[in-house]
């Protein structure tokens, strides 16, 4: 009993649903504000993604007919409830059991959203929408390897795959690589320049989001904030030292998240976006030979302990 | 209810996304939208955002003199936005068809074709009288409410060249001079 009570906050209050949703607004406000004072301007005011919501919410809807109609007003729904989940997963307060902090069902929940914008893209029938989804998902074919490797290389050196014991251990220097891999990850799974291509404005119009407006638009608006918070809250966790207090330990968590998502906003406020070939090749090519030596020491050193 | 109703009013004051249609302009007015969003003018700080899809768009800026050519284009752009939308029309051009005028290859101006909010006036308007284009849109926007409302009753007209100024007049007349 106590146990579920327990969960179940988690899930709905801290880190779920009610310290999520704020919290994926207030990183989309440090995101843009970021890039503004990058460029020299004043930006957005802090309610600013809030007010965006709302007034998504109250416009009209798109009226979609038929099965590929109900699908698009489905994926932006999906995407947000696994966003959520995965939130909810992260073991910011010491855990007690259950699904908290399992490392596989989070990377699965982290994906699920960027699988529902390639469905939305080819499911929107338009042109745009479709040259987004193609490159969404040559783009996460190819980071997703450096990025699960990287976490492999992390869990196998550790001898786990519990995310609540992986930061309760004291960190290795193979996990400070880790770590770097998947940072180098992050702007291409938050669609952030020098990585933006699939939503690249302006070039495809939005990607696969053309066809959206209105609540559905709000809704994948919420999942991208939520990503945000899941993706950076994962880092946090792994470079978080353990402390005793809960509420310390909560600070902790949303200060390193905050600096994450600075550094990550400052470093695609100053890149440009780069073509789908370099960028493949760049994962292919120069991150991946980091990932797979980062698995074959982790191995090592865990065959000779 | 009425909360809502209130919040929603504000926040659709508060965020107003522009989606930007040339219609045959001469690339001045667009060169001005554009610095209207740089750090000198920053419209940023309202809301503004300047979105690639006109789905996503409240508000529409249109600029140039409506071609024969653009005529379906911009009825079609117009269409998907949704509701609740505004439209401005930015520069000389979309209100009088300025220069261009008695062309045949014009079929301006613009609120012939679709019912316009905020007329912009200016060759090219300064940013400043865009940005307050831009805020008196997203006012009539938040004061529509829910009542889609599609004709504008009166349209506004901003900027410095909405007054009865005589530049226009004095700069002639230092040109003949
Ligand atoms: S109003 Fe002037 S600057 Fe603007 S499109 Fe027309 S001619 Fe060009």
């Amino acid at each position: 009993m106590n146990i579920l009570i327990t969960s179940l906050a988690r899930l709905l209050i801290f880190p779920g649903l009610v310290f999520a949703v704020p919290a994926a607004w207030f990183f989309l406000w440090v995101e843009r504000k970021a890039v503004a004072r990058m460029q020299g301007r004043i930006g957005p005011p802090f309610m600013q993604p809030f007010y965006d919501f709302i007034k998504l919410v109250g416009k009209d809807t798109p009226q979609r007919t038929g099965a590929s109609g109900m699908l698009m007003k489905a994926w932006p729904l999906i995407a947000v409830s696994a966003a959520a989940g995965a939130v909810g997963l992260l073991p910011v307060l010491p855990a007690s059991g259950g699904f908290q902090g399992d490392l596989i069902l989070l990377l699965a929940l982290l994906e699920v959203p960027s699988m529902c914008i390639i469905a939305a893209g080819f499911s929107s029938r338009s042109i745009f929408g479709e040259i987004g989804s193609a490159r969404e998902a040559v783009l996460s074919v190819s980071y997703n390897v450096v990025f699960l490797l990287a976490i492999i290389s992390i869990a196998a050196s550790q001898h786990t795959f519990r995310l609540d014991t992986l930061a309760q251990l004291p960190a290795s220097p193979l996990r400070w690589l880790g770590i770097a891999a998947i940072l180098v990850c992050l702007p291409a799974k938050l669609h952030l320049n020098p990585f933006s291509l699939p939503n690249a404005e302006q070039e495809i119009y939005s990607g696969p989001m053309t066809e959206y407006a209105g609540p559905e638009l709000a809704m994948w608006e919420l999942s991208h904030g939520l990503e945000w918070v899941a993706a950076t809250g994962l880092v946090a966790t792994l470079i978080a030292p353990q402390l005793t207090l809960w509420w310390v330990a909560a600070l902790v968590f949303v200060a390193l998240s905050f600096f994450i998502v600075l550094l990550l906003s400052v470093v695609a406020s100053a890149t440009a976006r780069l073509q789908i070939d370099t960028t493949v090749r760049f994962y292919w090519q120069c991150t991946l030979i980091f990932a797979v030596l980062a698995v074959a020491s982790a191995l090592f050193m865990r065959l000779r302990a | 209810m009425k909360l809502w109703n209130r919040l929603m009013c504000y926040c659709r004051r508060r965020s107003p996304w522009l989606f930007h249609m040339n219609s045959g302009s001469c690339n001045g007015c667009d060169i001005e939208i554009i610095a209207s969003l740089t750090p000198r003018y920053d419209a940023e700080q309202l809301g503004v955002r300047l979105e690639g899809s006109p789905r996503h768009a409240d508000i529409l800026c249109v600029t140039g003199p409506v071609t024969h050519n653009a005529v379906e284009a911009i009825k079609t752009v117009y269409g998907q936005v949704y509701g609740p939308k505004a439209v401005i029309a930015i520069g000389s051009c979309p209100a009088t068809t300025n220069v261009f005028i008695d062309s045949r290859t014009l079929a301006g101006p613009l609120n012939l074709h679709i019912p316009v909010d905020v007329f912009v006036p200016g060759c090219p308007p300064r940013p400043d009288a865009i940005i307050l284009g831009v805020a008196k849109a997203a006012a009539i926007l938040a004061a529509r409410g829910n009542k889609p409302a599609a004709v504008a009753s009166e349209p506004e007209v901003v900027g410095e060249c909405a007054g009865n100024c005589t530049c226009c007049e004095s700069n002639a007349k230092e040109v003949q001079a």
